[in-house]
């Protein structure tokens, strides 16, 4: 009678002498691991029902509460691990695909591991940025081939004789990923949209339109064009501020989406424009794109609804042949193309796709940079990448490596209080983020939640500016595809050769 | 002849908040309040509270002793008024006269005291109670005559308090009500039966449906009572008379100013007279709850009354729109708060919820899903929530369901009312 | 000229149902102040100045509101229930109290708390008299509950 039950994940350890028994744990915990017996005036806890949230431990005022893995274990085994045993016991118990979220937990290489800076001595100065300007600013769209000035305009300067293509100004190179309302709570879309407005960067909607109450955000908002089409309409083109037709999502290369009816609420339903309780299926393909020409209709479609005046970009899953598919997206007209790498967010995806399909996000930037710069067409789209971006080096890194920007989910939930359980398709998120429960949501004040993302934001801005001051470099324009200021640690020939740098040691 | 801006005659409740009315809108005009008792402003309904040697005479007071220098008001006090002039605009009062620009008549409630066989020739132990000089009569006769036991004659809210201040102080005390019930106009049966069981744990004792036809006496001192004619005779040396009080309108019905039971008044307070004034228990003012004017007498109204009375007196603009009868009260340990009308005439009209517990109570009187009344009796904490339903005429349609239950509280109401309700105080919904 | 008293905002909309405000009240109003103590301790556990309400998904706490026509001080037989004339706030004078009920017939938000042995009111909210900041907002952990000051500004604790 083998059970999955018994696969108790946590342990809620409460210390006695520090439990007042004000039952704060039992009140917020959504999953009813704690209770209270009031005959006796005890509490209880079952484990069994523990996602490793942490939230009870967070709230109880006496830190009374300790969250710890539990140790019960099976015999050691290399290739038998207790994760993979008791996955065969679940499946064996309700014969279905088994359902994550958040990113890959796998233990791929991680390159940014490998990878380190470099830093100026001597032959030239360091900057810093505390005393003197350094610029993050970045701009996303299509670059024109060359630029020309004529004579000497009217008030002196230089006039650009090109007509600069429809640019996004970003205060940093840092945008909030998509996440669609639906997946998250219409609290944790606000707390993004508004700290995404306030620090002057965007934010995405996802495939979940773009619900009323997140208009005030909407001249920072990239709008999704996805295979399901929902909540697309003039209005939700019209608002924003550039477009992303998305063709895959890095945790779930060449799998559709699927919300669930019970999800689809009078709100969703409303900005989803779909029947309230009916599921929400995205299909795994787009079913007017079978070929680049057809995306290049899509593009060009938006690009005549919008009027020529914004952004059009597409996000694919960084797969096997992302370089050329890149290269292809990028001739199709597109002034952005977004890669999600292996490691990038979902709130459900099967396990089985998320910890399987893709590539490394740093192999996939470097590959499709260094294919669009022998194409010659580098310039004609930007480059963001998204998956798993966990500090500011990491984007220094993938910017060294040829990315313009990059999106961040999980560290942006993360910021709002996500403590990556990985529970998010059971829609009970205890910190108001993956849920849609009434009961749930209020727990994350937008307020706070802007406030927090916004302080993300303007840390590992302030960040990134020092690591530039220490390379020599005053803007973060300098550092794009700069892979000089990269080497690789323990890294093989044919990695270096991919990622297009060289190992650490290694001199000009 | 004396002059005045602004004359208040009666120093209770209704006079000080018109001090404070005025006082909002004129800084300056003279006041002047002539007082019929002997002492500084003090709570009535303590007087109960006094006689059981709760409090002190100095807990007493509901305003401070600085109130009368620093709001410019002169007061008389031991002057009774005897007479007013509407036209010639002066009161007497103590023999003098003084003169009036705006007058404010707060003469308050007078107790009832029924024609009772040998009510004459008993000098010496009956009383009444609603003054503080009733109290300290009382205390000082219990004293000196070693009283050990009491009649009260009503069970009504005075005669209650006045039974448990007698408690207190350990005098064996029986109540006599004409009704089935205690509290008459307040309670029902069913509430009336929680406090008797309460008042018999503290020994005393009670007779209802029951009256006192006559007082025995010897060499003036009262000896007993006898109740119904020729029926039994309770032996006490100490007589309550406490069924009620009526407005205290002699002057002014001398003078000429309109009244009903209480002194007619619209929504100003203003009478017959543009310029004079009644508030409190003597005024007849709106009744919410029946949409016509009667008596309330009861503190919050006289507050409120003397408040608007004195704002449109110093010529400032407020309006009175009505107050319905509530009470507060609490006898041998058992809180009781009840609103409006709890006992409706079996018309058909009206919905009763009731719930009954350990030691608590409660009941809601519907007409139309709007509360005309209520009672709450054991927990009352959040009891106010009705004054504003209440006052409000809110329709409970959407929450009646809740109304009994037991975590009543702001959540059940409409989400708009919650809204509106604490504008400017702060709930965001 | 009386001050206007400080307020406690409240957003029931973010409020998560965890009473820590209340934990929180009544630690602020023991003796020691430490909340361990407070509750394991030997002495009585103080009564809340909070009245929580819960239903559904909605909950939201809610205390005194210090109204500036508070008709709990104006009607106060005793002067017991007064205004800090120096904060504004609405206080309770325990020795003067003598359980009369008329605040708590009066109070339209029925946040007065009694102690029907005692006859005094027990409890309401006293924005925490003995702390620089109230109690139940400096701990709430979703800020559902804010002071803001006369004009509606929310003040942050410094």
């Amino acid at each position: 009678m083998a059970r999955a039950k018994s696969a108790c994940e946590f342990v809620a350890e409460r210390d006695e002498s520090r439990c007042v028994k004000c039952q704060a744990c039992v009140r917020v915990c959504a999953n009813d691991v704690h209770s209270y017996d009031g005959d006796t005036g005890a509490l209880f806890s079952d484990y069994s029902k523990c996602a490793g949230c942490h939230f009870c431990e967070d709230i109880c005022p006496t830190g009374a509460l300790t969250i710890r893995r539990n140790l019960s274990d099976t015999r050691e085994n290399a290739n038998w691990t207790k994760d993979y045993i008791y996955k065969i016991i679940r499946q064996s118990e309700n014969g279905g695909v088994l359902l994550t979220g958040m990113g890959n937990d796998r233990p791929y290489r991680n390159y940014f591991e490998h990878i380190v800076l470099n830093a100026s001595q001597v032959t030239n100065p360091s900057i810093d940025p505390l005393r003197e300007p350094m610029e993050l600013k970045t701009f996303i769209g299509r670059k024109p081939d060359r630029i020309e000035f004529s004579g000497a305009g009217k008030s002196g300067g230089h006039v650009l004789k090109q007509k600069i293509p429809p640019q996004i100004e970003l205060e940093s190179p840092i945008m909030f990923s998509a996440m669609s309302f639906g997946s998250i709570s219409l609290n944790a879309c606000k707390s993004l949209a508004k700290a995404a407005c306030d620090f002057g960067v965007c934010w995405n909607t996802g495939e979940g339109g773009l619900h009323s109450e997140l208009y005030p955000y909407s001249d920072r908002v990239i709008v999704q064009i996805a295979s399901g089409r929902f909540g697309v309409n003039p209005d939700y083109l019209q608002r924003a501020a550039a477009l992303e037709i998305k063709v895959g999502q890095g945790a779930k290369p060449g799998i559709g989406g699927h919300l669930p009816g019970e999800k689809v609420s009078e709100e969703i339903s409303i900005t989803r424009m779909i029947p309230a309780g009916t599921d929400a299926l995205s299909p795994a393909p787009h079913h007017d794109i079978y070929s680049i020409e057809d995306l290049r209709q899509l593009i060009f479609a938006l690009k005549e609804a919008t009027g020529y005046v914004k952004p059009v970009g597409v996000k694919i899953a960084a797969v096997h042949n992302v370089a050329p598919i890149a290269s292809g997206i990028v001739r199709a007209g597109a002034d952005f193309i977004t890669v999600d790498g292996i490691r990038g967010g979902t709130g459900a995806a099967p396990a089985a796709i998320r910890d399987n399909v893709g590539i490394p996000i740093e192999l996939a930037v470097a590959a499709v940079d260094q294919r669009l710069r022998e194409e010659g067409i580098r310039n004609q789209a930007s480059l963001i990448a998204a998956g798993g971006f966990r500090t500011s080096a990491d984007i220094v890194k993938a910017i060294a490596l040829g990315a313009d920007a990059v999106y961040i989910g999980t560290s942006a939930l993360i910021s709002l209080g996500c403590h990556v359980c990985q529970k998010c398709y059971t829609g009970k998120c205890n910190w108001g983020i993956a849920t849609q429960d009434p009961y749930l949501t209020r727990r994350l004040n937008p307020e706070i939640g802007a406030r927090r993302a916004y302080n993300l934001l303007r840390a590992w801005s302030l960040e990134i500016k020092e690591m530039l001051g220490g390379m020599g470099i005053n803007a973060v324009e300098s550092l794009r595809g700069n892979r000089e200021q990269l080497r690789g640690v323990g890294l093989s020939e044919l990695e270096l050769k991919i990622l297009g740098i060289k190992h650490a040691g290694e001199s000009w | 002849m004396k002059k005045t801006k602004y004359l208040i005659i009666g120093n209770s409740v209704s006079g000080v908040n018109c001090v404070e009315g005025i006082r909002q809108v004129d800084k300056k005009g003279k006041i002047s309040i002539v007082s019929d008792e002997g002492v500084y402003n003090y709570s009535r309904p303590l007087i109960s509270y006094y006689l059981g040697g709760r409090i002190e005479k100095s807990g007493m007071p509901f305003r401070d002793e600085g109130f009368y220098g620093e709001n410019g008001a002169e007061l008389f006090l031991n002057a009774r008024a005897e007479k007013i002039d509407a036209l010639k605009k002066n009161v007497t009062a103590n023999g003098g006269a003084i003169e009036f620009e705006k007058l404010l008549i707060a003469t308050g409630g007078r107790p009832f005291v029924p024609r009772i066989e040998g009510i004459d020739s008993a000098k010496e132990g009956v009383f009444t109670f609603t003054k503080l000089s009733d109290a300290e009569a009382i205390i000082k006769y219990i004293e000196n005559e070693s009283i050990k036991n009491a009649v009260v004659l009503g069970g009504g809210l005075i005669g209650l308090k006045c039974a448990e201040g007698l408690i207190e102080r350990s005098i064996k005390t029986v109540i006599v009500e004409l009704a089935d019930r205690l509290l008459p106009n307040t309670l029902d049966k069913t509430a009336s039966g929680i406090i008797e069981e309460a008042l018999e744990k503290k020994e005393c004792g009670l007779i209802k449906e029951e009256t006192v036809s006559a007082i025995e006496s010897r060499g003036g001192r009262v000896e007993g009572v006898r109740l119904k004619p020729g029926g039994k005779t309770l032996k006490t040396n100490l007589f309550v008379i406490a069924i009620g009080v009526s407005p205290d309108i002699d002057i002014a019905k001398a003078a000429g100013i309109k009244h009903g039971r209480g002194i007619t008044v619209d929504s100003r307070m203003r009478t017959n007279f543009e310029y004079i004034y009644a508030a409190g228990d003597v005024a007849e003012g709106r009744d919410s709850l029946l949409g016509s004017n009667a008596v309330i007498a009861i503190w919050p109204v006289a507050a409120m009354q003397g408040r608007v009375a004195g704002i449109n007196m110093a010529g400032g603009s407020a309006v009175y729109d009505g107050m319905f009868p509530m009470n507060a009260v609490d006898i041998a340990g058992v809180p009781v708060v009840s609103f409006g009308i709890t006992n409706p005439p079996d018309t058909g009209e009206y919905e009763v919820l009731e719930k009954k517990g350990d030691g608590f109570y409660k009941k809601i009187v519907l007409k139309n899903n709007i509360i005309s009344g209520c009672i709450f009796l054991g927990k009352i904490e959040r009891s106010g929530i009705f004054s504003g339903i209440i006052r409000d005429r809110m329709d409970v349609t959407s929450f009646k369901k809740e109304l009994l239950s037991e975590d009543f509280g702001l959540l059940v109401l409409p989400k708009e009312y919650r809204k509106h309700m604490v504008v400017g105080e702060g709930i965001e919904v | 000229m009386e001050r206007k008293a400080k307020k406690i905002v409240i957003k029931e909309n973010y409020c998560i149902g965890c009473r820590l405000c209340e934990v929180y009240c009544i630690t602020q109003h023991s003796k020691s102040k430490d909340i361990i103590k407070t509750y394991k301790g030997k002495g009585p556990v103080p009564v809340s100045g909070i009245c929580f309400e819960e239903k559904g998904s909605v909950s939201f706490a809610i205390q005194c509101r210090h109204c500036d026509d508070a008709p709990c001080v104006e009607n106060c037989l005793t002067g017991a229930m007064y205004r800090d004339k120096e904060t504004g706030r609405v206080l309770h004078n325990r020795e003067k109290c003598v359980g009369c009920w008329m605040c708590v017939m009066l109070c339209p938000f029925g946040v007065i708390k009694i102690d029907r042995a005692e006859k005094k009111v027990v409890s309401k909210c006293d924005l925490c008299i003995d702390g620089a900041f109230p109690a139940c907002v400096e701990h709430c952990p979703n800020e559902a509950i804010c002071l803001v000051d006369e004009d509606g500004k929310k003040i942050e604790k410094t």
